[in-house]
């Protein structure tokens, strides 16, 4: 088991270099330039200087080779986009807490709802908990996000006169970085969970109600085994597969952010970032934050094959199958 | 000491087993009240898609300007009122149907005919499947789809097909990776043994035995697949890089909807089309429900 994680570490050092190769191309095959887009209004001499100082003049091969070196030395170059041209490092270091506490809360909410009404929505097939369930799977899904937010902020903002607007926008950071636990992330929680929150429940339910029929429960009950232990013991472990597989990823994604969620409540945070980033052809910032999720994502990826071994001894992972 | 699969490996000849169980299925599906509300509410969204050009009361891009913004249930010859440059709501929402259940039906379609089969694949075989597939869907996860879009629609230029292709591309890895997950798990069950031992072939252990015991987390995956892909191309076209204006779809009209800061006034032009999408993930929950409890013999009395 070491060996293949160990194997699989090494890999994954792999899967960010050719990562890191196709994103670089694909960024200079996208048309436009940090410069050379309409609205910077840099044209001739100017243009040609600034290319010369952030090394743009050079051919993709050139340019990789240099990013490679230093980025292997933990350098990830200074961003073309942001006033002051900022360490690539610093500036993520500086957003990311804002990002990264509004997705943990946001996990925190909807796994912690999210799996005991999956449950108990399973036991009570078509029952009342049932309908909520796919009520609520349904509306956190088929209602985007940004409409959600946009009444949130109508209502708890100025129509009931309950508090301003700017109360529930999380500001620009301060030189101390993000607020810690402020209710100033109570609206985006409350509409970033919700999504989440239809996964988790209708991927519980269905992955209860599934074991639930199954002839080994059955056996189990006509045993006289507690509905308790029963549960715990065989049902949990049977159903767990399939929530791991589709649950787990959800803590990078939203560890990493979302735009529309970061648009509306105005959070200087990592999602509204990638795109401008993106926009602005801040190549060095792409860069950084394609590793740093590809990181995360393959992490996540090899947790989750690992804990698949641990639920169920049968799973061999890094084996042929013969036949 | 792990628990026994759901099904016993109690096998009688493949075919006689493969029609009654189809039969079976049929009859309890027929039978389930919400599967079948599900598949007539989708059969009269496609319909209504199909026949846009006959149904809808005006043309798609009509123009008065007596009905801009006009509210709904107000004037008894635009009932859904008029969008913000005057035409028909709808008449929009109908068209609207059109691209967004081409969209949300083709990119979940597409994306689960390439993820599914490559993760069963990797589940079932392991070695150098398993790692190669592995390495696709860890590549394919860093690739952010936006830049992906951008360097494809560059190439290309921007419509239905080209949003459709960057969706489904950039979508086939959660289906892959859940396929793989049932594989791992049931390949090393006794029915899959007992399937081997009874000298039953690798695809019809795959499609037949394993497949079908691996499918409800598919269905669930499958019956999200379709609003988020409606509401990626909404997202497409509002980063200017998706179908472009007088093309109607459920998505864009939502986001449109928001750029004002009219939604309370003109509630309608947000409420109406997210109700489409909502009712047409609800069918498909119903319907993936209906085919998960029909397909388990178990289930049905």
């Amino acid at each position: 088991m070491i060996a293949y994680i160990l194997r699989r570490l090494v890999s994954l050092g792999f899967v960010l270099l050719i990562v890191s190769v196709l994103v670089f191309v694909l960024m200079s095959l996208v048309p436009g330039g940090p410069f050379t887009l309409a609205d910077r209004g840099y044209s001739g001499a100017a243009l040609e200087n600034l290319e010369r100082k952030y090394g743009l003049d050079k051919p993709v091969h050139e340019r990789y080779r240099q990013y490679i070196t230093s980025a292997l030395r933990l350098d990830f170059g200074y961003s073309f986009a942001v006033a002051g041209n900022p360490p690539v490092s610093e500036l993520i270091a500086r957003i990311w807490p804002v990002t990264f506490q509004l997705g943990l809360y946001t996990i925190l909410v909807s796994f912690g709802l999210g799996i005991p009404l999956g449950i108990i929505a399973a036991y009570h097939h078509n029952g009342l908990i049932d309908n909520f369930v796919t009520f609520v799977a349904t509306a956190g899904i088929a209602v985007p996000n940004f409409i959600i937010a946009t009444w949130l902020l109508l209502i708890f903002g100025f129509q009931n006169g309950w508090g301003e607007e700017s109360k529930w926008i999380i500001g620009p950071l301060t030189a101390e970085g993000a607020a810690i636990l402020s209710w100033d992330y109570f609206l985006p929680v409350l509409t970033y969970a919700l999504a989440p929150l239809a996964l988790v429940s209708r991927y519980t339910r269905s992955s209860f109600a599934d074991v639930l029929t199954a002839d080994f429960i059955r056996t189990a009950r006509s045993k006289g085994l507690s509905e308790r232990f029963i549960m715990l013991r065989h049902v949990l472990r049977n159903a767990l597969i399939p929530m791991i597989t589709v649950l787990l990823p959800q803590i990078p994604n939203l560890l990493t952010g979302s735009l529309f969620i970061e648009v509306v409540y105005g959070v200087p945070g990592l999602g509204k970032f990638f795109v401008t980033s993106i926009f602005n052809r801040d190549y060095p910032m792409i860069m950084g934050l394609v590793l740093l999720i590809a990181l995360l994502w393959g992490l996540t990826y090899l947790i989750t094959d690992i804990l698949y071994t641990l639920i169920d001894p049968r799973i061999r992972l890094g084996e042929t199958k013969g036949a | 000491m792990p628990p026994a699969p759901a099904s016993l490996p109690v096998e009688p000849p493949e075919q006689l087993v493969q029609r009654s169980l189809l039969r079976d299925a049929l009859r309890r599906f027929l039978r389930n009240r919400l599967a079948m509300l599900g598949a007539v509410l989708l059969s009269i969204l496609l319909a209504v898609a199909l026949l846009a050009d006959i149904v809808a009361p005006y043309g798609l891009n009509e123009v008065d300007f007596s009905i801009v913004r006009l509210r709904p249930f107000i004037d008894p010859n635009h009932i859904l009122g008029g969008d913000g440059v005057g035409r028909d709501f709808l008449t929009r929402l109908i068209y609207g149907a059109r691209t967004s259940l081409i969209v949300g039906l083709l990119v979940p379609t597409i994306s689960f005919l390439i993820g599914v089969p490559m993760g069963a694949i990797a589940g079932y075989r392991g070695g150098i499947w398993d790692f190669v597939s592995l390495r696709l869907i860890e590549i394919a996860t860093a690739i952010p789809p936006l830049l992906f879009a951008m360097f494809l629609i560059s190439v290309t230029g921007a419509g239905l097909g080209n949003v459709i292709f960057v969706l489904a591309i950039t979508s086939w890895i959660e289906p892959a990776r859940i396929a793989r997950a049932q594989f791992l798990k049931y390949r090393e069950t006794e029915f899959v043994l007992a399937a081997r031992a009874l000298g039953a072939s690798q695809r019809q252990i795959i499609t037949l035995h394993i497949l079908r015991n691996a499918i409800t987390p598919l269905l669930v995956s499958f019956t999200f697949a379709v609003p988020l892909a409606i509401f990626a191309e909404a997202g497409l076209s509002f980063l200017g890089i998706g179908i472009t204006e007088p093309t109607a779809s459920w998505g864009k009209m939502v986001g449109g909807s928001v750029k004002s800061s009219t939604v309370i006034v003109y509630y309608h032009l947000a409420l109406f089309p997210t109700l489409l999408v909502a009712l047409t993930m609800l069918s498909f929950s119903f319907v993936g429900d209906g085919l998960q409890e029909a397909l388990d013999p178990a289930r049905g009395e």
